[in-house]
């Protein structure tokens, strides 16, 4: 133990991250956008009451009022990033060669992406209008 | 390395006789899958609505579709169950109910997703 820590640099040392090269971010990142989810789940769930039994014109502009555009763009930000975190998870834990896991990796951040981005671009338009 | 294969095997997941604490964490990476393939029909619902009345009119009836019903149905069941029990993860994380009340834990994560489930249900054909 002390020798191996004795041919890091101080620098790695005091990072204290170890061979998998990261920390606890990622437990942590998943615990705060849970934490984050209940009540932007609530927001969303009130917005979709309120466009129920609304012709599609009013529903439409009701999804485009700021504030509920605000609130289905924090629930979906925060959402995939929750999302991507908990598949990579699921990967890691499932998926055991190196080149079918890096490869899942790559696709399971990039379908968070465009998924997160296709969420939040649409609702841009709807509230920014035309 | 030749040897590899013969080297003993601790227990694992078709080991163990199912339990319900065990089925229910099984049942929480499921619904996270089916949130996350969700989110392309999220996707769907908010391009359709960005993209103009009669796209978002056409999305609309298919999920007033007995099949868009079900499939809103299990995506609303889903989320809640997802959400009670990441709840009760943060539970979890304070090192609480890890000792027989577990059970309790997840019965009452299992009961109140459908309950939920279905008063969101009953509440949202009553304000529409």
């Amino acid at each position: 133990m002390s020798t191996s820590s004795a041919m890091k640099t101080p620098l790695k040392q005091v990072r204290g991250l170890g061979s998998a090269r990261s920390g606890t971010e990622h437990f942590w990142r998943q615990r705060l956008t849970a934490l984050a989810n209940i009540p932007l789940t609530i927001g969303f769930l009130c917005v979709v009451y309120a466009t129920l039994g609304k012709d599609a014109e009013t529903a439409r502009a009701i999804l485009a009022r700021p504030f509920d555009a605000f609130i289905i763009a924090l629930f979906v930000i925060s959402g995939v990033i929750h999302m991507k975190i908990g598949m990579q998870v699921i990967i890691e834990d499932y998926i055991h060669g190196e080149g079918s896991k890096i490869i899942a990796l790559a696709l399971n951040t990039l379908f968070s992406i465009a998924a997160g981005a296709a969420c939040v671009f649409a609702v841009l338009k709807l509230t920014f209008g035309a | 390395m030749a040897d590899v294969k013969s080297r003993p095997l601790s227990p694992h997941l078709s080991i163990y006789k199912p339990t319900i604490t065990m089925t229910m964490s099984i049942v929480h990476r499921i619904t996270g899958i089916g949130l996350y393939a969700g989110t392309v029909l999220l996707a769907i619902w908010l391009i359709a609505a960005a993209s103009g009345a009669q796209a978002f009119a056409t999305v609309q009836s298919f999920i007033a579709s007995p099949l868009g019903r079900i499939i809103l149905l299990g995506y609303t069941w889903a989320i809640i169950h997802h959400a009670l029990g990441g709840i009760r993860h943060f539970i979890w994380d304070t090192g609480a109910g890890l000792g027989p009340e577990r059970m309790m834990l997840a019965r009452l994560t299992l009961i109140g997703s459908l309950v939920i489930t279905v008063g969101l249900w009953l509440f949202g054909y009553a304000v529409r």
